[in-house]
Parts: structure tokens; C-alpha cells; sequence
């Protein structure tokens, strides 16, 4: 059997970036529907939800359109990076962070929302601005809910198949996740290489999950 | 000293009905209790003091400066109001150290300022020992010291408390109380507390504001509200009066007497200023200023009879219940001398009554 790690790799590091920029901008979004009140404020949560439950035939349509060379964000990213977005790892990301945030922002949201109103109050009280009360007082109270979602986020990306394979493709030793690598496998009836690959990303997956859990609060 | 006028108003929802505060009160140095049953707007009227609500309309005021005036449209956050907050459940940072909450409130002053004040309130506060242990691992009066300090080391200019004793035990109350009075004489800020309890108000207040569905009733020293609250509404709150429906048959201001019909029986009184001959009212008197006699022959003057229905033991003495809601107070040694009697009668001395 001729193993390709290339594939196990290049999932890592998917996951790992998306999770990272999914952290961010998931952690913010938290924040604002945690803590204003504006009109739409339920749709935003509502849309940051939609890709938990869209196929991912129409995720990848929608990337593939906000992403393409002639679209203006895709032209924006070639004009910046001198390449275009779609068809290469960098895509593939972008699809494991559709899925990564929707993750992040709802756990987030409940985790900020779930911090005593009394101690906020008390930190403002105090004289404490609103940044300093998020990093003192709220995001430490809520942090272990959060390490669960990132942990939570982070599995889910490394598992991505549809939307990546419509945005990334199938490039071996360039785009091909372990997902995708998987069902090429399969297809090709290498059953060996398709089980050793299926036993990695599941123990993989198993154990990060064990660790979310260990680190939710009881 | 604060002035306040507020007015805030909650529409009706599906779990709650609606609610409009409309209060106008002032406090000055010493302690001012606001008191009230639940649902009277007390922890509201904080709650716009310190910012954390916005009044709809009305004026705040701490010495000289404005925190909130409608009209004119300012409302300071709570970050710039500087009003010491102790909350009902002390809402001490879980994840910090008592010595860490102190250093948070403390944050805005110099580093070596914030180090010597931080300590100096641990000491006083006698909290030096638990300094470096989390609020989940000291003791309830620990965690209570450290929340006054908490609210007191940025120097506020009022202090504001929510139901500060609520839940607490015998001792923890009685600790509490020694503790507010030094702050009392140490800090000499003003305060302002929250509270249901009549003898927290005597504990704590000089003044006393009491509020009933959002609107100040009566206002006052402790000792005279109690001694005469201003009408039915506020006795009931005050919940340690008989309430009696009677008449006023007779008054003479000259002799300083009145007569009052209750029942079948006459009792003589004081003058009552502000009542006319004929009016309807409630007389108003505190158990304990009543007496109860075992009857033999007719009653006496300002004595009526009645039928003991039960004798409660209190820690205090033994409150006896008559027929017709009308309790009497007795202490120990005086029930021992009675508790026999097959009949009763009820004395009512000519200066305890009041009449509402």
C-alpha cells in the first residue's frame, strides 16, 4: 500500500486556519448579537445559521460565485494575491470556514449570553470600559463554553466533502483533502488507503470531541 | 447627596403586567432606606441611579454634577456616574481573587496608588488572611466585606445597596450591620439601600422612603413613620399594626380628647388633628403597646372583651390573637401571670391609638 499523507496535511492545516479565522470573526459576531439590540438582529443570527442546514451543493454554488475570477470579490482577491481564489487550498478554507462558524457563533452567542448579567453590570459599576469588561470579566467566565465551540469548529472543518470539492476540486497533492481523498479511494477501489484514512480522521475526530467535552463546564 | 426625579414606565408583556415608576426623592449623608414589598420598583430606582437602565424621563442629580437629565438628553454611563454598587448577590468576579476584584475596581488609579489602597481596604475590611483565595472559597461574610470594599475603593460618592441582608443568617446580619456602620463613620458616604425588612430600615436608615407600586407613599425618620404612617396603605406595608374600623363620635381639641365608637364599645383617645366628628375610620395600634387582663366583672376604661383564638410564641414574648384580627403582645412573665383566664379584655391605652 503507497500511503499520501499529502491529503491528512493539508486537512490540519485547512482546519487549523479556518478555525483560527472563524474564531475571530465568529467570537465578534458573538459579541454583537450577545450584547446590541438592532433590527434584523435575529435574521444576521438566522443567516450566520443557514449553512448548518443548506446542502452543501448550494454552499459551494453560493462560494463559487461570491469566489469566482469574474465575481468582484474574486477579482478584489486576484488583484491583492496576483492568483485567483478558486481551485486551490486556500478555497478549501474558505469552504471549512462556512461550516466552522455558524458553530463558533452560536455557541459563542449562548456562552456570552449565559454569563451573569449582575457581574457585567457590577464590572461597569466599577468604572471598567466595555473592551476591558469582554476581556476580563465576560470572556473568561464564558471561555470554556468557547474552547468547546473552537474544538467543536475545529473537527467539523477537517471534514468537509461537497462544498470543497465544488470550490477546492480534486487535485491531488494540491487541493485534495482527506475527505475528498477518501472518496477517490473508494472510487478507485483502494479499500486499504480508504480505511486507513477513514480510522485516522475518526480517531482524530473522536478525540477532539472528547476534549470539548472535557472542557465544557458541568 | 443625590436628588432624583424618575420616571420609567414598562408596557404590559405576556408574563408581566405593566408598570410605571414615577418617584421624586432626595437622599443626604447618612443612610436612606427604600422600602417597599416586591415588585415596588426599589431595585428599579438602583438600577437608574447607577446607569444600568435609562429613565425615560426625569432628573438625576449627585451633588453638583448631573447624571441624567431627560430634557436636556444626557445620561452618563454607568462607568462615569461613580456610585458604589453592592448587589444582592454581591456579584463578586468568580474567576479573581478577592484581591484581584479590589484591583479591577481600582484599575484607573496609579500602579503604586492602586497597590497601597488595595491593601489598605483588605486590612480594614479584615479580608488580608482570604486575599488570595477565589470568592467560592471564603466565607459568606467574607465575600460581603469584600463586596463593600470592592464598591467603596474607588471613593464613590453614594453607595448604593440591593436587599443587602437578604438570606443571610442571625449572625451574618448582625456582622453586616457592624460593618455598615463603620463604613459609616470611617467613609462617610452616603447610602442608599433596598430593603423589605422593618427592622433593617431602624438598623440602617436615618431616613426612610417608602414606595409602594412604583410611587413614594411616605417619607421620614424610621421612628415616626412607624409611630404614625400616613395612611391604611402604608400601616398594611409597615405589617405591624391592627387595623380597626371605627367612628369618631367626639373631639376636643381644647382637652386634648376625642372618643372613638369601635363595635359596640367607646374608647377614649388623644385629639386627632386633620379628623372630623363622623368620619370613618381605621384605628391603628402596635401589639406591643396594647394590653391583654383576665376579665372579672366589667371591662374597665379603654377595655373591651374578646375571645382569645391562639397564643403564638415569639422570640420576643407571646402574641396573643383575638377574635376579630386584633393581636396583643405580652412578654413571658406577664402571659405566665394570665394564661389561665377563662375571659379576656383587651386595653387599648389612650395614647397608642392612632387613627388613619
Amino acid at each position: 500500500m503507497q500511503m499520501d499523507w499529502f491529503p491528512l496535511w493539508l486537512s490540519l492545516r485547512v482546519a487549523f486556519l479556518s478555525t483560527a479565522i472563524a474564531f475571530a470573526i465568529g467570537l465578534w459576531l458573538a459579541y454583537i448579537l450577545a450584547n446590541r439590540e438592532f433590527r434584523g438582529k435575529e435574521v444576521l443570527d438566522a443567516a450566520v445559521t443557514l449553512p448548518l442546514v443548506l446542502p452543501p451543493t448550494v454552499l459551494g454554488y453560493y462560494l463559487l460565485v461570491l469566489l469566482a475570477g469574474n465575481s468582484p470579490l474574486g477579482r478584489l482577491w486576484e488583484h491583492v494575491f496576483g492568483s485567483p481564489l478558486v481551485f486551490t487550498w486556500k478555497a478549501a478554507v474558505m469552504a471549512a470556514l462556512l461550516h466552522a462558524l455558524p458553530l463558533l457563533v452560536k455557541s459563542a452567542r449562548a456562552a456570552l449570553e449565559s454569563v451573569d448579567r449582575s457581574l457585567e453590570r457590577a464590572a461597569r459599576n466599577l468604572g471598567a470600559s466595555e473592551w476591558r469588561l469582554f476581556w476580563r470579566v465576560t470572556l473568561p467566565l464564558a471561555r470554556r463554553s468557547i474552547f468547546a465551540a473552537v474544538a467543536l469548529a475545529f473537527a467539523r472543518s477537517l471534514g468537509d466533502f461537497g462544498v470543497t470539492l465544488m470550490v477546492a476540486g480534486n487535485i491531488p497533492g494540491r487541493t485534495q483533502t482527506l475527505a475528498v481523498a477518501i472518496y477517490d479511494a473508494v472510487e478507485a477501489g483502494n479499500t486499504a488507503v480508504a480505511r486507513t484514512l477513514v480510522l485516522i480522521i475518526s480517531a482524530v475526530a473522536l478525540l477532539i470531541l472528547t476534549l470539548a467535552n472535557r472542557w465544557s463546564p458541568r | 447627596m443625590i436628588r432624583a426625579r424618575l420616571r420609567k414606565t414598562f408596557p404590559a408583556r405576556p408574563d408581566s403586567a405593566s408598570f410605571s415608576l414615577d418617584l421624586e426623592f432626595q437622599a443626604a449623608a447618612g443612610g436612606t432606606v427604600l422600602f417597599g414589598p416586591s415588585g415596588a420598583g426599589k431595585t428599579l430606582t438602583l438600577d437608574l441611579i447607577a446607569g444600568f437602565l435609562r429613565p425615560d424621563d426625569g432628573r438625576i442629580l449627585l451633588d453638583d454634577e448631573i447624571l441624567f437629565d431627560g430634557a436636556a438628553g444626557v445620561c452618563l454611563a454607568p462607568q462615569a456616574r461613580n456610585c458604589g454598587y453592592v448587589f444582592q448577590n454581591y456579584a463578586l468576579f468568580p474567576h479573581m481573587t478577592l484581591r484581584q476584584n479590589l484591583e479591577f475596581a481600582a484599575e484607573r488609579r496609579p500602579r503604586l496608588e492602586r497597590h497601597r489602597r488595595v491593601n489598605e481596604m483588605l486590612e480594614r475590611f479584615r479580608l488580608s488572611d482570604a486575599a488570595g483565595r477565589r470568592p467560592h472559597e471564603v466565607s459568606g461574610g467574607q465575600r460581603q466585606r469584600c463586596s463593600i470594599a470592592r464598591a467603596l475603593i474607588g471613593a464613590p460618592r453614594l453607595l448604593l445597596f440591593d436587599e443587602p441582608a437578604q438570606g443571610l443568617d442571625a449572625p451574618l446580619r448582625a456582622e453586616f450591620y457592624e460593618v455598615l456602620r463603620q463604613v459609616r463613620t470611617e467613609f462617610k458616604t452616603p447610602m442608599l439601600l433596598v430593603t423589605h425588612d422593618l427592622d433593617e430600615c431602624f438598623e440602617l436608615g436615618e431616613e426612610m422612603l417608602v414606595v409602594r407600586e412604583g410611587r413614594l407613599v411616605q417619607s421620614g425618620p424610621p421612628a415616626s413613620i412607624l409611630d404614625q404612617p400616613a395612611n391604611v396603605d402604608v400601616a398594611r406595608l409597615l405589617g405591624v399594626f391592627n387595623l380597626i374600623p371605627a367612628e369618631i363620635r367626639a373631639l376636643d381639641p381644647g382637652r386634648n380628647t376625642s372618643k372613638v365608637q369601635m363595635g359596640e364599645y367607646e374608647l377614649d383617645g388623644p385629639y386627632f388633628p386633620g379628623h372630623l366628628k363622623g368620619d370613618r375610620v381605621t384605628i391603628c395600634t402596635r401589639p406591643e403597646l396594647l394590653a391583654a387582663r383576665a376579665r372579672n366583672g366589667r371591662p374597665g376604661g379603654n377595655q373591651i372583651p374578646a375571645k382569645l383564638e391562639r397564643a403564638v410564641e415569639k422570640p420576643q414574648g407571646i402574641r396573643l390573637e383575638f377574635a376579630g384580627g386584633i393581636a396583643v403582645d405580652l412578654g413571658r412573665s406577664e402571659y405566665e401571670q394570665i394564661r389561665d383566664a377563662k375571659e379576656w379584655l383587651i386595653e387599648f391605652p389612650r395614647e397608642s391609638l392612632r387613627v388613619l
